[in-house]
């Protein structure tokens, strides 16, 4: 049980600490990239992730940071990355909101909405078409399921009957608007219920239920040879994109802090394993978290730029 | 390569994806109605009988998730055949195509490839109109990542899609509707046809038509029809739209000295202006006359077939302009036989 939740808590913390790490460092605009930040989800990457069956695909969406790290666990990569530098995980050539990491399973997050969600499809396609027992995940946001390109894998995927999870992490809004304002509906899962399909609602912001659902979900799509789609609501803490909070726009009311606390599945697992009596463990986890997000960071800043040949580099394969 | 068998465009595609099909259990076709009674025009017959559905199938109707599944497949192993039966469907999955196939193997600093093969038809003739008729290949051709091959001869049909299925990147296919019944020979045996080089298939010293798919047709009849007065056009078929041969191109305008594009497309913003440019850049000094560009009126495709040939040009709007660019007299065109697609193309489709 705590074994479970410490471990939880080790991904998603790690989510936490490294954007933590972007906010304190963003303001010296070295990390010029833009950055759509991941403070809130943290669970859903976290939980479902750890749910994933070893071998699964996952693709995502510009707001990927969260499911970088529960995908890889790396940061040094990571962090050149942002810093735009030859040892980032895509040569400085992909930033914040393409990251991905094909030998981790991570496959393609994009900037597009709803653009990788075809994606899935594809790659839980070849899946079955080569008798491979492999779970593919896409996360996407609230905003996707206003696309077209949506309800179309969506339709696919159960008429083919693939074995693809879907995630929607859903925040209310697409950049500043609501769903209330885009929406000719009143709950995505019950018009996905009329779907061949295993439908789950849930809250965003406890890692444990989400792990749990994710489960059950993925055990779903072996038994039934059928799609599985989660949605889970949670609160963006911040702007649509860059560090700050974005209360002063007007668009959403300014959250109490007691609020926020509830909301924040970082400080609730917290919480829940210092009530546990795990007080050291965390301590422990969290002080090598700091240590590497740190270092990363650092050898980050450190590392040299691509060199100029790297422009012309790679537009076709074997290039 | 030799061959002395002769088949149709449409038996070369055929005969490519068959083999391909059989010689890669990764390759799989999809598309809008491909497993419909006539399979693509003729393209997919037998596959279905040989492959079974699970490697031949029609999908929703959704060109936008059909194309990215083909990017997905392809990510995780397979060979996708993406068709389209019109270039004009195919837009629905632009954004695919644009912002996701094409540039990510750039995007990923090469961990990710994108071996996927989309086909999809120009129509033309009996009525296509302007939303089944367009080609569009400078669209395409104009995104870095994205291979853009049009095949004219049945060789290079079954050559270059060939190439194309076994090339590591993604390949756009433009078949023309109208040269599906051309015949020519075709080697029997599986061959690629390299993507980037344009050939020559009609020689001669006086002038150059650089030609794109049916323009190629058109520039053949013109050809012939100008060797009478002892005028010796050379074709330049470019075949590959990127990457874009336009040495072969200069080669031979450095030997005639003038040069025709014949694009089958609008002029523009098009390859013609393209090709202009370059063979400006790399022949100035040998060219005798100002590149002109031969392409569809500037306007949508009109249905009635009397505006329709109008909207297209011929191998006489050929003529004529070689006649300009060399100082000749009109030739007499009453008792020539100029190909014309309505002889052959009775629709519906």
């Amino acid at each position: 049980m705590s074994k479970l939740l410490l471990d939880l808590y080790k991904k998603i913390y790690l989510i936490r600490e490294a954007e933590d790490e972007i906010r304190r460092e963003y303001y010296n605009d070295e990390m010029k990239t833009p950055m759509h930040m991941s403070r809130g989800s943290e669970a859903i990457a976290g939980g479902v992730c750890h749910a994933l069956p070893k071998g699964s695909h996952a693709y995502g969406t510009y707001r990927s940071h969260a499911l970088y790290l529960a995908m890889t666990g790396e940061t040094d990569k990571f962090f050149a990355e942002m810093y735009g530098k030859a040892t980032g995980v895509a040569r400085g050539k992909a930033g914040s909101m393409h990251l991905a990491s094909p030998e981790h399973g991570l496959m393609v997050t994009s900037a597009v909405v709803g653009t990788t969600l075809p994606w899935a499809l594809g790659d839980a396609f070849a899946a079955k078409y080569q008798n491979i027992d492999r779970i593919t995940v896409v996360f996407f946001g609230d905003g996707a399921t206003d696309e077209g390109v949506f309800w179309e894998s969506l339709n696919a995927a159960c008429l083919m009957k693939l074995p693809i999870l879907f995630v929607c992490e859903d925040n209310g809004l697409a950049i500043q608007t609501s769903t209330k304002q885009r929406r000719g509906y009143d709950s995505l899962t019950n018009v996905v219920q009329n779907y061949i399909c295993n439908v789950f609602d849930g809250k965003g912001n406890d890692a444990e239920k989400i792990y749990s659902l994710a489960n059950t979900a993925v055990n779903l799509i072996r038994s039934e040879q059928q799609p599985s789609l989660l949605c889970l609501t949670y609160y963006r803490y911040l702007d649509h994109v860059g560090v700050n909070e974005d209360f002063v726009d007007g668009f959403r009311r300014t959250p109490e802090p007691h609020e926020l606390l509830l909301d924040d599945p970082v400080y609730q697992l917290r919480q829940r394993l210092l009530k546990a009596g795990c007080a050291n463990a965390i301590e422990e986890i969290e002080k090598q978290i700091r240590e590497q997000v740190l270092a990363s960071r650092i050898k980050a800043q450190e590392a040299p730029f691509p060199e100029k040949e790297e422009l012309t580099n790679g537009v076709f394969y074997g290039e | 390569m030799e061959s002395k068998r002769i088949i149709s465009y449409c038996k070369a595609i055929n005969e490519a994806l068959y083999q391909e099909m059989e010689r890669d259990e990764r390759v799989f076709v999809y598309g809008l109605d491909v497993a419909d009674k006539k399979r693509t025009f003729g393209s997919g017959l037998g596959l279905l009988e040989r492959f079974g559905s699970k490697r031949y199938f029609s999908t929703p109707l959704s060109e936008d998730a059909m194309m990215g599944l083909g990017g997905g497949a392809a990510v995780a192993g397979l060979r996708p055949v993406n068709v389209h039966i019109r270039v004009d469907f195919l837009l629905l999955a632009m954004s695919q195509l644009m912002n996701m196939l094409a540039p990510m193997h750039y995007g990923s600093g090469g961990k990710i490839s994108v071996p996927l093969v989309i086909r999809a038809i120009i129509g033309r003739g009996w009525g296509q109109g302007f939303q089944h008729s367009k080609a569009l290949h400078s669209i395409f051709a104009h995104i870095p990542g994205l291979k853009v091959v049009m095949p004219t001869t049945p060789h290079d049909a079954k050559g270059l899609l060939i190439a194309a299925i076994r090339d590591n990147n993604p390949v756009l296919v433009l078949e023309h509707r109208l040269l599906y019944w051309q015949e020519g020979p075709v080697p029997e045996e599986a061959f690629e046809t390299p993507i980037g080089l344009a050939n020559i298939i009609r020689h001669g010293n006086d002038i150059t038509i650089a030609a794109t798919s049916w323009m190629n047709v058109e520039a053949y009849a013109a050809a012939r029809i100008m060797e009478k007065r002892g005028i010796g056009v050379e074709i330049v078929d470019i075949r590959s739209i990127a990457p874009l041969d336009d040495d072969l191109i200069a080669e031979s305008v450095n030997k005639t000295g003038h040069l025709i594009v014949a694009d089958y497309d609008w002029t523009n913003c098009g390859l013609s202006a393209e090709i202009a440019a370059r063979i400006y850049e790399k022949c100035m000094s040998s060219l005798k006359s100002p590149i002109a560009r031969i392409g569809f009126a500037p306007v949508p495709c009109p249905t009635t077939w009397v505006l329709e040939d109008l909207f297209y040009p011929s191998a006489e709007t050929l003529i004529r302009t070689i006649e300009e660019k060399l100082g000749l007299d009109k030739t007499d065109l009453s008792g020539e036989e100029i190909f014309s697609y309505e002889n052959k193309f009775k629709g519906p489709f």
